[in-house]
């Protein structure tokens, strides 16, 4: 295991953190504009979000670059690639404080490449240039995440590696009449032994449609690999009451199931869209009186 | 002769040059457009769909069969238009206002494009006013909206009521989908249909058209 996730996991599992984008509309983010380039135009609450993480317990938290490769980030300034990655790590850094470790957020392009939208080679150019970015700004570790299609992952994951930092990779799966294969159709199994063999320092999954259907995947994965296992699940599905989005699961019921993600193996807990410093003080709070 | 099981199987496992040559080779020799049609490449892509719902084809197997479908009506539309035969039904199709995201879009599209629907694309963050302008200008009978976001699935709700002020509501049925969108959120917005799926969201589209 790569040292730095051997010696974070050293006491057990750890609590990662929630939704960053349900924060940030909470803050003004309004719709339709690009979430990343908040880390230039509003800094200060950007801040604020990885603050409110890390004081509800936190012992990782990510960054707001979730979309910054140069092809998610074509209509919105691919110039400001490298920028936003880099403002993207200092101010979770910062926000963090030695308290938590800062893992850098590495999203889909966007693209399919079984369509021809996007080549492997753009694919890899892209996530290169992002993970150089991260790394070199002061990342402890990088997490490519919310994939739906395992060689894209494996392209980004081939990209990320020369930076030396761990590298985890985190897939969608909730496709199949199981919920339990990515959109592409690939099974835990599939993923966890491509992932491995690529050199993933971990791997895991997020998204999809609620912890319930997370359990699972997690206790495949983990009997797939001998790697640490990162789940980050939805609040469940979201409904419209009044006007507003709700998601329907709450911070007590989600970390009352954390206990069982945790038995089926999970090393780190967090969530997915939906969930919010709430769900981690909850999750802190749970796992913690957990025999 | 043309091997007609060799141009189902084309669109079955996917080989888009197959699929164009059986169906050049089968119109040379003379066969009838529309029989090639119902009788071979639409079964064709019945199975696939079946086989998608029986978890045997996922995405990948979806598109490009898709594509072999496509191939094939590419040769087969002009002849069909040339007699005067309309297309199953026009759709327009687009990802709401304030919205980037293409691939479901892209999939039901290509989907839809597969079960021999004509359809509009109309691209990412469309407006209200492109939706009810492509409606009228392209006669459609339906439109399919995409969203990803929570943020932008109120979109949807934009495009209906300007449907609406439009006077062209009546006229077209609405389906929308996407990551965030559900059943219950298509009742309230007063939309006529929601697919989880690119393959469902054909058999929707045929069902709400009565096509």
């Amino acid at each position: 295991m790569h040292p730095t996730l051997q010696s974070l996991l050293a006491r057990g599992p750890v609590i990662t953190d929630g939704a960053w984008g349900t924060q940030m509309q909470s803050l003004g983010l309004p719709p339709g504009v690009h979430p990343d380039l908040w880390n230039l135009l509003h800094p200060d609450r950007v801040h604020e979000i990885a603050a409110r993480y890390v004081a509800a317990g936190s012992r990782v938290i990510l960054t707001n670059t979730f979309r910054s490769n140069r092809i998610a980030l074509s209509s919105h300034g691919a110039e400001k690639t490298v920028q936003l990655n880099t403002t993207g790590v200092s101010i979770s850094k910062q926000a963090a404080g030695g308290k938590a470790a800062v893992f850098a957020s590495i999203g889909p392009s966007g693209k399919m490449l079984i369509s021809g939208d996007v080549s492997e080679e753009e694919l890899s150019a892209a996530f290169g240039e992002q993970a150089r970015a991260l790394a070199a700004a002061g990342a402890d570790a990088l997490l490519i995440e919310t994939m739906t299609d395992l060689d894209e992952a494996l392209i980004a994951l081939r990209a990320a590696k020369p930076t030396g930092i761990p590298v985890i990779v985190s897939m969608v799966f909730d496709s199949g009449r199981e919920k339990d294969r990515t959109m592409m159709g690939s099974t835990p199994e599939h993923v966890a032994a491509a992932l491995a063999d690529a050199g993933a320092d971990a791997i895991g999954a997020n998204c999809g449609f609620g912890i319930e259907d997370t359990l699972p995947v997690c206790a495949r994965l983990k009997k797939a690999t001998h790697l640490p296992v990162w789940v980050k699940p939805n609040a469940g599905l979201p409904a419209m009451i009044d006007g507003k989005i709700v998601y329907s699961t709450t911070p007590e019921e989600f970390a009352l199931r954390a206990q069982m993600l945790r038995e089926a193996g999970a090393d780190f807990i967090g969530g997915c869209c939906g969930t919010t410093p709430d769900f981690v003080r909850a999750l802190v709070a749970s796992l913690r009186t957990a025999p | 002769m043309a091997d007609l099981q060799k141009l189902h199987d084309a669109i079955l496992n996917g080989n888009f040059k197959i699929a164009r040559d059986v169906t050049q080779q089968a119109l040379d020799e003379g066969a009838d457009p529309a029989v090639l049609v119902h009788d071979t490449m639409i079964p064709a892509m019945n199975e696939v769909g079946r086989r998608y719902e029986a978890n045997e084809y996922f995405v990948p197997e979806l598109l490009i069969a898709a594509r072999a479908m496509k191939a094939s009506l590419e040769l087969i539309r002009p002849l069909l238009a040339a007699r005067g035969a309309e297309p199953v039904a026009r759709v327009v199709i687009g990802t709401v206002q304030g919205d980037l995201h293409d691939i479901g879009k892209n999939l039901v599209a290509a989907m839809l494009e597969g079960a021999g629907f004509e359809v509009v694309d109309l691209g990412v963050d469309v407006p209200p006013e492109k939706f009810a302008a492509a409606v009228q200008e392209k006669n459609a009978s339906m439109v399919a909206l995409s969203a990803l976001l929570t943020t932008t699935m109120y979109s949807m709700k934009a495009v209906i009521e300007k449907l609406n002020s439009s006077g062209l509501r009546g006229k077209v049925k609405v389906i929308i989908g996407g990551a965030p969108v559900t059943q219950k959120y298509a009742d309230e917005i007063g939309a006529d249909g929601y697919s989880n799926n690119a393959n469902a969201a054909v058999a929707l589209a045929r069902k709400l058209l009565a096509a």
